[in-house]
């Protein structure tokens, strides 16, 4: 019985463990795409300012409070705007942006398909 | 013929591509973002030299000027700007609020005992969470707000002449 009651308290931990990695694993993958807006080229991860650390805690606390990365990301745009992300959303101003390589590499399919098929004849 | 266009092509691309990047030298490298922040954000907070914490909605009352001002004991720039402070605050239309950023009771208290005080209350923001919740970036940073709404925002310090700006606001 107390080898059960045991095994179950190292269960316990160990699942906790876990889960507190996941925490961290949302986190850091978060801040990697926070820019770090006083600092230049530098990602709120990478960063050491005052204002990457405490933005570090925001995220933090925002994630044990239960937000989601959607969510945090939302919260953040509205006070920051949208530069604070490296990634661009998809919206209005940002669609050619986003299509663009696809078309470029659609354009260039066409263009080797017509050589593939002249080079056949 | 063909040949002929062609470079023709790649000379005027290169001189737009040319022009572009040269109007771009002129252009500011530091890119402030246009923020969302209309109303003031909710919290509630403790305060320097007074036990107890505050609510947002206590501080800010309708029909009057306030002017948040994030400063540390540290922070050399709210230094030079504190004597534009102290004479802002002697307009009776406007409130000055402090927001103690990442500071030390300590130095916080020697600063304003040192420099004297216009702040009507002193926020504190230890970790500097609440001072992301006002979108700001650093120490100095002075948020204007009338009927619960930020109108004007001045990042770094302040000066002679956004301190006029000010007061004409206020008239």
């Amino acid at each position: 019985m107390k080898f059960l009651s045991f095994f179950l308290v190292i269960l316990i931990i160990f699942t906790l463990n876990l889960l507190k990695a996941d925490e961290i694993k949302l986190q850091n993958k978060i801040t990697k795409n926070l820019r770090c807006l006083i600092c230049q080229g530098q990602s709120v991860y990478d960063s050491d300012s005052e204002f990457a650390i405490s933005l570090k805690l925001v995220v933090k606390n925002k994630v044990n409070e239960g937000f989601t990365e959607d969510q945090i990301y939302k919260f953040l745009t509205k006070k920051y705007g949208e530069w604070i992300l490296y990634d661009p959303l998809f919206n209005k101003n940002t669609y050619i942006l986003w299509l663009l390589p696809l078309l470029i590499f659609l354009f260039g399919g066409a263009i080797i398909l017509k050589k593939l098929i002249k080079i056949k004849k | 013929m063909i040949n002929k266009f062609f470079y023709f092509l790649i000379v005027i691309f290169f001189i737009f591509i040319f022009v572009i990047f040269y109007r771009g030298l002129g252009n500011s490298n530091l890119y402030t973002p246009n923020t969302e922040i209309k109303s003031i954000p909710k919290f509630t907070s403790k305060t320097l030299f007074k036990k107890g914490s505050l609510n947002s909605e206590d501080i800010f009352k309708k029909n009057k000027f306030y002017l948040l001002n994030i400063w540390a004991s540290w922070c050399v720039p709210c230094r030079d700007e504190h004597s534009l402070l102290i004479d802002l605050s002697k307009a009776k239309k406007i409130e000055i609020i402090g927001l103690n950023y990442k500071d030390n009771s300590n130095n916080a208290e020697s600063f304003i005992n040192e420099l004297g005080n216009p702040y009507s209350i002193i926020l504190l923001d230890r970790e500097g969470t609440r001072a992301i919740e006002w979108g700001a970036f650093g120490v100095p940073e002075t948020f204007l707000i009338y009927e619960n709404k930020v109108i004007k925002r001045y990042i770094g310090p302040l000066n002679s002449k956004l301190v006029n700006e000010i007061k004409d606001y206020t008239k």
